[in-house]
C-alpha cells in the first residue's frame, strides 16, 4: 500500500511542483494518473520508489516511509520504469540489461536464466537478446526497460507513460499483462497521456494539474467529462466524442467502451424501427 | 514529378543481421501529407532517415536501390545539402533545442547559410508566427513547456524554407490537447504554405483525418500504401497490428451488424457521429 499524505516537493531550483497531493493506493489496485505536461504526475510517482523525498509531507510504502529507508530496499517491491528508457538502460546486450537487477538482488545463476528468458519472451524481445539495447527502436527499447524491472517481479509496479511508441499490439500485450498483475494482486499505477489507453483499460483515474490533484473517479466518469479534461489538456477519448455528438439521439454520454456503444446504438435503431 | 521516389529500397545497418527496409518502392507527389505507421521496428524511423542522407552518409551501412528526394539523388548529396529541401523533427524536442533563446533557435540554421540580417528577422518573424510562438521568442527553449518546444523545432525547420517536413512521432511526448495543436500546426503548413508532410504515427486515432495517403510498413517492407480510406476500410491492415482509429473500428462493426450508416469509412469520431445522426436522426 501506499499513503502519500500532503506531499510538497520543491526542485532545487526552487519550482514548486507538488503542492500538497494526498492519495492512498491500496494493494491490488490498478491506477491511471493523468494530466498535462509538468502538472508534477512523474514527480509524484518518483516519490514511490524513495527517488525523491517530500519537501514536507510524507510518503509511506508499505507502513514504511521512504525517508527511513533505502531505494535500494524499496526497489524489490516497487518496481520502476522510466519515461525515457535511455535513462535506464545501459548494459551491452538485452539479456545483460534484464539480468543485471536480478543478479543483484542475489537470485542464483538458474534462476537468473529462466526469469531472463520468460521476460524476453512476454515482451517479444527474444530475437533480440544478444543485442545492443541502443540498437533497437524508440519501441523496443522501452520494452527492454520494462522486461528488466518485470523480471524481478516487483509487488507494485510504476509504469510512466507505458504506451509511448508502441504499436496496436503491443499496447494491447501491456494490456493484458497489467489484467494479469491484478489477478495477482499486483500494484500497478501508469502515468500516461494515452486516453485511448486508459479507455479499453478501465483504472481507477486520478487527475493532476499544476501539482494538485484536481479530480478523482473511475475512467467511466473522468473521461467522459469535457470540462475537467479539457482544464488538465486531455481531450476526450473518440467513443466519448461521438457520444457527446449522440446526444439529440436520446444517448447516454458517458460511454468510453466500442461494445457497449455498438449496443447502444444497435438499440437506437431498434427503437426507430418499432416507432 | 514525384517529390519523393524511392526504387527497390533496401538498408542494412552497418553489423545488423538483416537489413532494416527490404525492396521499399513508395511516390510521394508534392504538397500531400503523408502518413507512415507500423508496428514498432517495421523500418518507419529508417526510411526517414534515409529522406535527408543520414542514411547513408551518416549511419553508414548497405544501402541499395535508389532515392530521389526533391529532385536530388540522395546517394549523391550529403546532408548539409538535402537539408535545404528536407527538414526533420524529432520525437524529443529537447534534442534538438540548444540556443539561449527561442529566436535564436530558430535563426541558428539560417546564420550558418550566411544569409542578410534582415531576410534572416523576416524569415524567424515568419516561422515564429506560422506556429504561433512569436509570443515566446525571447524565453530561452528550456523554460517552455513541451508542446511548446516541440513547436520552436518545427519553427526552427520551417525557417529554412524546406520543401518537405518530416516528423518522427513529434508529439509522443505531449498531453493530448498539445499534440493536436502540433498536428493542427502542421496541417494548416500543409494546405497553406503547401509543404510536403511526411509524418510518423502509431496513434491513428489522432492523426488519420489529416492524411492524404497512408504508408503502412511492416518488418521493413511496404505492406499498404494509397489512400487512407481505402486502407482502413480492409480488415487485413488489423492483422499487423496497426490501431485504426476507434471511430473507424465502431463503423466496421456497425456495418457488419447491418446497420445503414452511409457508404464513405469515417476516419474521425466528428465524421462518424454525423453519419450516426443522419442514419438514426428524425429528419
Amino acid at each position: 500500500m501506499i499513503e502519500a499524505r500532503d506531499v510538497h516537493y520543491r526542485y532545487a531550483n526552487k519550482v514548486e511542483a507538488l503542492k500538497g497531493v494526498s492519495l492512498t493506493i491500496k494493494d491490488g489496485e490498478f491506477l491511471a494518473i493523468m494530466g498535462q505536461n509538468g502538472a508534477g504526475k512523474s514527480t509524484f510517482v518518483k516519490h514511490f520508489n524513495g527517488l525523491l523525498k517530500p519537501t514536507s509531507g510524507t510518503v509511506c510504502v508499505d507502513g514504511v516511509e521512504t525517508t527511513k529507508t533505502s531505494v535500494a530496499a524499496l526497489a524489490r517491491n516497487v518496481g520502476f520504469v522510466f519515461q525515457n528508457p535511455d535513462h535506464q538502460l545501459f548494459s551491452e546486450t538485452v539479456e545483460e540489461e534484464i539480468a543485471f537487477g536480478l543478479k543483484n538482488f542475489g537470485f542464483g545463476a538458474d534462476v537468473v536464466e529462466k526469469r531472463v528468458t520468460w521476460a524476453l519472451e512476454l515482451l517479444s524481445l527474444t530475437q533480440y537478446r544478444k543485442t545492443s539495447p541502443f540498437l533497437l527502436s524508440g519501441g523496443e527499447r522501452k520494452r527492454v526497460a520494462l522486461a528488466s524491472v518485470l523480471a524481478w517481479d516487483p509487488q507494485m509496479l510504476i509504469l510512466d507513460e507505458p504506451t509511448i511508441g508502441q504499436d496496436h499490439e503491443q499496447k494491447d500485450k501491456l494490456r493484458q499483462f497489467i489484467m494479469q498483475m491484478q489477478t495477482q494482486g499486483k500494484t500497478v499505477v501508469i502515468v500516461t497521456h494515452d486516453v485511448e489507453f486508459v479507455a479499453e483499460c478501465n483504472p481507477r483515474v486520478v487527475l493532476m494539474s499544476e501539482g494538485k490533484i484536481v479530480a478523482e473517479g473511475v475512467g467511466k466518469e473522468i473521461l467522459t467529462n469535457p470540462k475537467i479534461l479539457t482544464e488538465s489538456s486531455i481531450v476526450l477519448p473518440q467513443i466519448a466524442q461521438i457520444f457527446t455528438k449522440l446526444s439529440p439521439l436520446g444517448l447516454p454520454k458517458d460511454v468510453i467502451d466500442i461494445y457497449e456503444a455498438e449496443k447502444l446504438i444497435l438499440n437506437a435503431e431498434e427503437n426507430k424501427r418499432q416507432q | 514529378m514525384a517529390i519523393i521516389e524511392t526504387k527497390n529500397l533496401t538498408y542494412t545497418y552497418p553489423g545488423a543481421a538483416k537489413p532494416s527496409l527490404v525492396d521499399v518502392s513508395i511516390k510521394v507527389e508534392k504538397g500531400e501529407f503523408v502518413l507512415i505507421t507500423g508496428p514498432s521496428g517495421c523500418g518507419k524511423t529508417t526510411l526517414c532517415r534515409c529522406f535527408n542522407g543520414l542514411i547513408p552518409h551518416f549511419y553508414q551501412g548497405e544501402l541499395k536501390g535508389e532515392i530521389t528526394v526533391a529532385g536530388e539523388d540522395v546517394l549523391e548529396h550529403h546532408t548539409y545539402e538535402m537539408a535545404k529541401h528536407v527538414g526533420l523533427v524529432f520525437q524529443n524536442p529537447e534534442n534538438q533545442l540548444f540556443a539561449l533563446s527561442v529566436e535564436k533557435d530558430v535563426a541558428f540554421g539560417l546564420e550558418n547559410e550566411g544569409i542578410p540580417r534582415e531576410e534572416i528577422r523576416k524569415k524567424v518573424d515568419w516561422a515564429l508566427n506560422q506556429t504561433d510562438i512569436y509570443s515566446l521568442r525571447e524565453r530561452s527553449p528550456h523554460e517552455i513547456s513541451g508542446g511548446q518546444q516541440q513547436r520552436v523545432a518545427i519553427a526552427a525547420v520551417l525557417a529554412m524554407g524546406p520543401e518537405i517536413i518530416v516528423l518522427d512521432e513529434p508529439t509522443s511526448f505531449l498531453d493530448p490537447l498539445s499534440a493536436e495543436k502540433i498536428f493542427d500546426v502542421i496541417y494548416d503548413l500543409n494546405r497553406t504554405q503547401g509543404i510536403t508532410v511526411i509524418l510518423v504515427e502509431h496513434r491513428l486515432d489522432l492523426t488519420a483525418k489529416y492524411a492524404s495517403h497512408l504508408i503502412i510498413m511492416d518488418e521493413g517492407r511496404v505492406r499498404f500504401e494509397g489512400n487512407p480510406r481505402e486502407i482502413l476500410s480492409s480488415q487485413e491492415t488489423r492483422l499487423i497490428g496497426v490501431g485504426i482509429p476507434k471511430a473507424t473500428l465502431l463503423y466496421q462493426m456497425l456495418k457488419k451488424d447491418g446497420l445503414n450508416v452511409g457508404d464513405t469509412t469515417p476516419l474521425s469520431s466528428e465524421e462518424l457521429a454525423d453519419e450516426l445522426l443522419e442514419a438514426l436522426g428524425n429528419q
